[in-house]
């Protein structure tokens, strides 16, 4: 049988609800397909039912409603060490008395698998461990730790591998290379792995696909491309990167298929914005376009791409991050809008806060959202 | 001054092993050194008269020689003991650290409440539990589970009761501070990784609650081997103890070369055996 005619074994949850016993409903009726052999990412704030999503497909959490399928297999209600499921822990959870072969060999040893020594060599050489084996996971730095806890649960060949903030105890610069790693023994051993995560670049980074989630819910799901290009909630805008979000009141539309455009009318300017990115059937919503697609000029100089176009904005202040500045705005109307620059020397210094500026944005790259939604969802609260 | 304080801003640690050096210098050194001395000496003297050192090593000989089969009774009884309060206590810490929730605090107090009262007053409570005309005899009667002329009062069965009564909040205390420190995560880890809960348990939780057990057996088993009072107080002439003939010879027979020979001995067994116990459960790191 060749591998096409095998039957998938994606991993399925069917109306997945959790609600404690003091009423609190942690995740409210998720339906999600994850396809065999993806890495898929569940991004959100703490607290919006990612890490429960991901312990109720463990096993270590019973749903209230609903269903978990891997292919046709039902495992909804199947004990944890009977799934052919394997979990890399949020601070690992290595067992401290024993030695990291003994802690890789863990579960070979308990299925009770045959030449498991052969089984933990492989898979110690796979996470470059090897020199480590005899060591106890105290001995370990955090990077060798995480992956300790991944060989512990990869060694297994589960069909579904899940990961919980597996990166979130390492400082910046191992968690770059760490996700590099991840992702390419994923590439490598091309196991379903599901990854629940609040760091965006880290979901963006690595997943194949991105689910957000937020108060039980997913908002949207989809490659970080589509996700961050056309957002469709206000929460999704905010939370993937940055957004300025402006009200705007729909006057008509124009074009037809793939041309077609939605014509807004923003503080007396008539805006487009493409119809495959306008998520609102009312006639208010949010207009919202990303800091770094807002292009400006000093008053009077021209910008050199076509599009939306603004004079009589002031510079209020600037960030210099040495890639990019990210300037804020006073626009004519009174608001702020955030214009993120890379430093590419074009115009030859800095704008200097008070200077008047002209501001464009191309109409592609615009969005509208619906005006019901809090125009500060998914804005971290510090 | 100025040298006192130099060493003392230098050497911190000596200021502060200083004041436990000392207390165990006046109050466990030079007693034990009168008592090997006294055990040496010649028991032809009295209290107070006092005895003539006279390197006597037959003291030993003739107290092993003598008392030996109390010796191994003390040994039995306090392994007894230890035992069952190693199982009582292991389910409670158990129930305590992982399965309490918010009854926590109150069941640590209940444990150690009964210290509350004194280790007598409790022990001769034993003496109205266990008697002939108390509740358990006659329950046991009754369901003729025993004759209706046994009794469990100056037996064997009610010295280790007592024991295992007295000494199991020390089982329980170091028991449950390790268990207490076992991260939970760990249990869902090897549930993760295929073991079943009963695996779980002898693979995870027991070899890291080991310092716990061997903390919480030799505090059992110590003191449970020098004990007296249970022995006499719920045991008869055949149920003594080796603490109970120390006693005797003490105060009663007045030979104290004998008495402190007998404890010397008592006290090296106990220490031969902790050492060969911690060895073999390999925590000497853990403890």
């Amino acid at each position: 049988m060749s591998l096409a005619d095998q039957p998938r074994r994606d991993l399925r949850l069917t109306g997945l609800t959790k609600r404690y016993p003091n009423g609190f409903v942690a995740v409210k009726s998720l339906d999600l397909v994850i396809p065999q052999g993806s890495f898929f990412a569940l991004l959100g704030p703490s607290g919006c039912g990612k890490t429960t999503t991901l312990r109720m497909v463990a096993g270590l959490e019973d749903p209230t409603a609903g269903q978990i399928h891997i292919g046709d297999q039902d495992i909804t209600h199947e004990r944890p060490y009977r799934r052919p499921v394997n979990t890399v822990f949020q601070n690992y959870a290595l067992f401290p008395h024993l030695t990291i072969s003994e802690n890789v060999a863990f579960g070979p040893n308990r299925r009770g698998v045959k030449d498991v020594e052969k089984l933990v060599k492989e898979t110690l050489e796979l996470t470059e461990l090897t020199e480590q084996s005899g060591k106890k996971p105290a001995q370990l730095s955090g990077g060798q730790q995480q992956r300790v806890a991944l060989a512990r649960a990869l060694i297994n060949r589960p069909e579904v591998l899940l990961l919980d903030e597996p990166l979130g105890a390492l400082d910046l610069k191992l968690r770059r290379a760490m996700q590099m790693e991840l992702k390419q023994i994923q590439d490598e051993v091309g196991i379903t792995f599901v990854h629940v995560t609040h760091d965006q670049e880290e979901a963006m980074t690595m997943a194949d696909t991105v689910a957000v989630m937020n108060a039980g819910v997913i908002e949207q799901m989809g490659s970080p491309y589509d996700l961050y290009t056309n957002p469709m909630t206000t929460f999704v805008a905010n939370f993937l990167g940055r957004s300025n979000l402006l009200p705007g009141t729909v006057v008509g539309r124009e074009g037809a298929g793939a041309d077609a455009v939605v014509k807004v009318d923003l503080y007396g300017t008539v805006v487009s914005i493409p119809a495959a990115k306008v998520h609102t059937d009312s006639k208010k919503g949010w207009v919202g376009i990303r800091p770094e697609k807002v292009l400006i000029q000093p008053a009077g100089v021209p910008i050199d791409a076509p599009g939306e176009h603004f004079s009589g904005a002031v510079v209020v202040s600037s960030s210099y991050l040495g890639v990019s500045t990210e300037y804020v705005l006073r626009m004519p109307w009174g608001g702020e809008l955030m214009c993120f620059e890379q430093n590419t020397g074009r115009r030859g210094g800095l704008l200097t806060v008070g200077t008047s500026v002209d501001v464009s944005w191309s109409p592609k790259f615009a969005f509208l959202l619906d005006s019901s939604q809090d125009v500060e969802a998914g804005l971290e609260e510090d | 001054m100025g040298a006192l304080q130099r060493v003392l801003t230098k050497h911190p640690a000596y200021f502060l092993v200083g004041p436990a050096a000392l207390w165990l210098l006046v109050f466990f050194a030079f007693p034990l050194v009168s008592l090997i001395t006294t055990s040496l000496s010649d028991p032809s003297g009295s209290p107070i008269a006092g005895y003539d050192m006279t390197f006597r090593f037959q003291n030993y000989s003739e107290v092993i020689s003598e008392y030996w089969p109390y010796l191994v009774r003390s040994f039995v009884y306090a392994g007894i003991a230890t035992l069952l309060c190693l199982i009582l206590g292991y389910v409670l810490a158990y129930a305590i650290a992982f399965k309490a929730g918010q009854y926590k605090t109150i069941l640590l107090v209940l444990v150690v409440a009964p210290f509350f009262t004194s280790f007598l007053v409790r022990t001769l409570s034993w003496k109205l539990i266990l008697g002939d005309d108390g509740w358990v005899v006659h329950t046991l009667q009754a369901l003729h589970v025993m004759p209706p002329d046994g009794r469990i009062l100056a037996t064997p069965v009610a010295v280790v009761a007592g024991l295992t009564y007295n000494f199991l909040p020390f089982m329980i205390l170091p028991l449950y501070a390790s268990l207490e420190k076992i991260d939970h995560r760990l249990h869902e880890a090897a549930s993760d990784l295929y073991a079943s809960p009963a695996r779980t348990f002898f693979r995870v939780t027991w070899p890291l609650s080991l310092p716990g057990v061997v903390g919480g057996t030799l505090l059992t088993f110590i003191p449970a081997a020098g004990d007296y009072i249970n022995a006499s107080l719920l045991g008869n002439t055949n149920t003594q103890m080796v603490g109970n003939k120390i006693q005797q010879l003490f105060t009663t027979a007045s030979d104290y070369p004998h008495a402190s020979a007998l404890s010397v001995i008592l006290m090296a067994l106990i220490v031969v055996m902790v050492l060969m116990y911690v060895r073999k459960a390999g925590t000497e790191e853990l403890l």
